[in-house]
């Protein structure tokens, strides 16, 4: 229990992942304009970091590793995970309307995120477990909604300031995102901490 | 004659004029991530570039035989191929790049500048043609990083190119590494927060609003997110940046 909230806390808040390790910058930035976009997108992201963490560790555990092939992690995990995506979309589609109007549109969005690939390729080299990568996944994609929401909302107090002419646009976008990452520095240690 | 001059053209514009970086605004994750110093830069540059240059070409030369409905995921094979055997040889002869790239080496894959060319030039041009443009792209995306990676590594470090000894082993042994600008226990020491995250967005953000200036100056527009006219997703990702809803984009799903 006290491992299984130290990963769940580690992911969220001192290696977020957008904020710490910059991993899926672009709908980052891109879709972060209105706040219900924002969640939306990264309800998207958790549902399929989960899903996609479930799928590939048996596979690369009982197929790559158990056959010597773990060069062909990435080849295999990025046709899985594109697959995955377009199967769930049709599941949800089929049997879960109301899901489906609620993620669907984000779903395709995600096939080239890195976010969803790198959480995968992470779990493996900190060679987690089954248990311990699908928290670490989970983790992953709420700090990714916390970055999202809070940023959605920096983003909304910029549209109504007077910005200096040359940072309009995406300059001052990244700066504010540089503060935002400034301000999650201060989680440095915390959870170490805690459980010290 | 004609045929060299457009050659020319297609490797130069990668550099500046759509620099994929600065212009296009691709591939901000490995940017941001990798370029912490410039040998860290350089090694991400360049396996990038060749990454680009033979998918291009792999691309290009199947663009007639790839059914247009299938193009994405195998293009995603191709690219992913080409990755797995850049990550081999970078394991080979550079460990320590590998091991400072960590993750974002395998995540070349998912760099939406080689995607985005394939989709945008290599699908639809001849083989010397792409490759050239992976070229110019794959440059152009070097001397972006190396620009940030310099900025943050003299202003976070104190130092210049520490750590080339590792990229310049795979050509013998060099004693050059690199050169200590800001020295250890002076009057001033490194600000070490440029070598981390928020360092990075900061640096990006200047160098975006640098090269915004000098693009108005030759009259061209300012680089916007969304223009990821490459990225096959850009239609939704530009939607839902305007905050509608894809209603539409579904009806014409659905026709």
């Amino acid at each position: 229990m006290k491992s299984a909230l130290f990963i769940l806390l580690t992911a969220i808040l001192t290696e977020n992942f957008v904020l710490c390790k910059f991993l899926g910058i672009c709908p980052f930035l891109g879709v972060s304009k209105k706040l219900n976009t924002a969640v939306g997108m990264s309800g998207a992201v958790i549902f399929v970091m989960a899903l996609a963490t479930a799928v590939t560790y048996p596979i690369n555990k009982y197929l790559l590793v158990a056959n010597d092939l773990e060069y062909l992690q990435t080849i295999v995990f990025i046709l899985v995970i594109a697959a995955l995506v377009q199967l769930v979309e049709l599941i949800l589609k089929k049997f879960m309307p109301p899901l489906y109007n609620a993620l669907g549109i984000y779903l395709p969005l995600i096939t080239t995120n890195c976010a969803v690939l790198g959480v995968v390729l992470l779990n493996i080299t900190k060679e987690y477990g089954f248990v311990d990568s699908i928290l670490n996944s989970v983790g992953a994609g709420l700090g990714f909604m916390l970055a999202m929401v809070i940023f959605s909302g920096v983003r909304s107090r910029l549209e109504g300031c007077d910005i200096p002419k040359f940072l309009q646009g995406l300059p001052i976008v990244l700066i504010s995102a540089s503060i935002v990452s400034l301000s999650f520095m201060g989680f440095t240690g915390l959870v170490e901490n805690i459980f010290a | 004659m004609a045929e060299k001059k457009s050659l020319g053209k297609e490797f130069r514009k990668g550099l500046i004029a759509e620099n994929p970086v600065l212009r296009l605004v691709l591939g901000t994750c490995p940017t941001l991530a990798t370029s912490t110093s410039v040998a860290n830069a350089l090694g991400m540059g360049i396996a990038a570039t060749l990454v680009l240059i033979c998918s291009n070409i792999v691309i290009s030369l199947l663009r007639k035989v790839i059914p247009s409905k299938v193009r994405i995921p195998a293009y995603i094979v191709i690219i992913a191929s080409f990755v797995t055997i850049v990550q081999m040889i970078v394991k080979a002869f550079v460990p320590a790049l590998d091991e400072s790239l960590g993750v974002f080496l395998p995540l070349i894959v998912v760099n939406c500048i080689i995607l985005g060319r394939a989709e945008a030039f290599a699908g639809k041009n001849p083989v010397i043609a792409s490759a050239v443009d992976g070229l110019g792209m794959g440059v152009g995306f070097t001397m972006a990083l190396c620009c940030m990676g310099a900025v943050r590594e003299i202003l976070g470090a104190g130092t210049f190119l520490a750590g080339i000894k590792d990229l310049l082993a795979v050509f013998g042994d060099f004693s050059f590494n690199g050169f200590t600008i800001i020295p250890e226990g002076g009057a001033i020491s490194p600000m070490l927060i440029f070598i981390l995250a928020p360092g990075g967005f900061f640096t990006f953000g200047i160098l975006m609003a640098c090269a915004n200036k000098l693009a108005e100056k030759k009259g061209k527009p300012r680089a916007e997110l969304g223009g990821c006219q490459a990225c096959p997703m850009a239609k939704n990702c530009a939607l839902l940046a305007d905050g509608k809803d894809c209603s539409e984009e579904k009806e014409d799903k659905a026709v």
